[in-house]
């Protein structure tokens, strides 16, 4: 093979090595629901246990996991409303099915704990400490006017771009 | 039937993730070329380990049975640091 067949095959092996997922999962957690969440978490924790690195990308209704509390003040009629509305932290999150007022997700959770599953809120520390990225969705989180001081902290903002340079990098991205 | 192993960690009672999830942590804890065994009662950590030993870099399963305890099938996990 000639030197200059073999530099340019180096250099086409180099491209596609660049190109090559990572061991790299990407989630978006778009939903609030606990129970699609809850998935949301398992995979993200069972994933990093098997030494991937982990991205979730909350947006929307996803953004309720990440809140602590609720604030009125400097927010719009609308946003007000959609506070007073919306689940104020990971507890008050419904289940997408036979919620009743959130009955049933009280129910779920106690289901849960009956079979030794574990809770959401320990899920998400456990993610925290595996190492799992969380990034809050700016745009959303500004629509529905919840103040950065409403989420947990440890959590990055950022935009499509932020979630796009690791999921272009993943084997796996879900949406959920 | 009796693998040699250089540490035990007993996962009974828990549900997915947390038996790989803590299995994970406690296979830091040996040398590489050391065996963990875990102990679980999840049905579904047969197929997980499997896994976990397919997709990790440093994993492997060395054997895998299914013990009755008390009454209830413990599945039991042999899983060696391989780096």
């Amino acid at each position: 093979m000639t030197d200059d067949k073999l530099r340019e095959l180096e250099q086409r092996v180099a491209a596609l090595e660049e190109q090559a997922p990572e061991d790299r999962v990407s989630l978006i957690v778009f939903s609030g629901d606990l129970d699609r969440v809850l998935a949301a978490f398992v995979i993200a924790t069972g994933a990093a246990a098997m030494g991937q690195q982990v991205s979730m990308f909350f947006t929307f209704w996803g953004l309720g996991v990440l809140r602590k509390g609720a604030e009125l003040s400097g927010k719009t009629v609308l946003q007000k409303m959609m506070t007073v509305m919306s689940p104020g932290s990971s507890k008050d999150l419904p289940v997408s099915r036979m919620n009743y007022f959130g009955v049933g997700a009280t129910m779920l959770r106690s289901m849960m704990k009956e079979r030794n599953v574990t809770s959401l809120e320990d899920m998400v520390a456990l993610a925290r400490e595996m190492g799992v990225r969380m990034i809050a969705c700016e745009m959303s989180r500004d629509v529905m006017g919840i103040h950065e001081s409403e989420l947990v902290g440890g959590v990055e903002c950022g935009g499509v771009a932020t979630f796009l340079a690791d999921s272009l990098r993943s084997r796996t991205s879900l949406f959920i | 039937m009796s693998q040699p192993f250089d540490k035990v960690y007993d996962a009974r009672g828990l549900s997915c993730p947390m038996p790989l999830v803590n299995a994970r942590k406690e296979i830091g804890k040996i040398d590489p070329g050391q065996v963990l065994k875990v102990l679980s009662t999840d049905r579904g950590s047969v197929a997980d380990f499997q896994g976990w030993a397919k997709v990790a870099k440093n994993v492997a399963i060395v054997a895998q049975e299914t013990e009755p305890m008390d009454g209830v099938n413990v599945y039991v996990h042999f899983v060696q640091r391989t780096a």
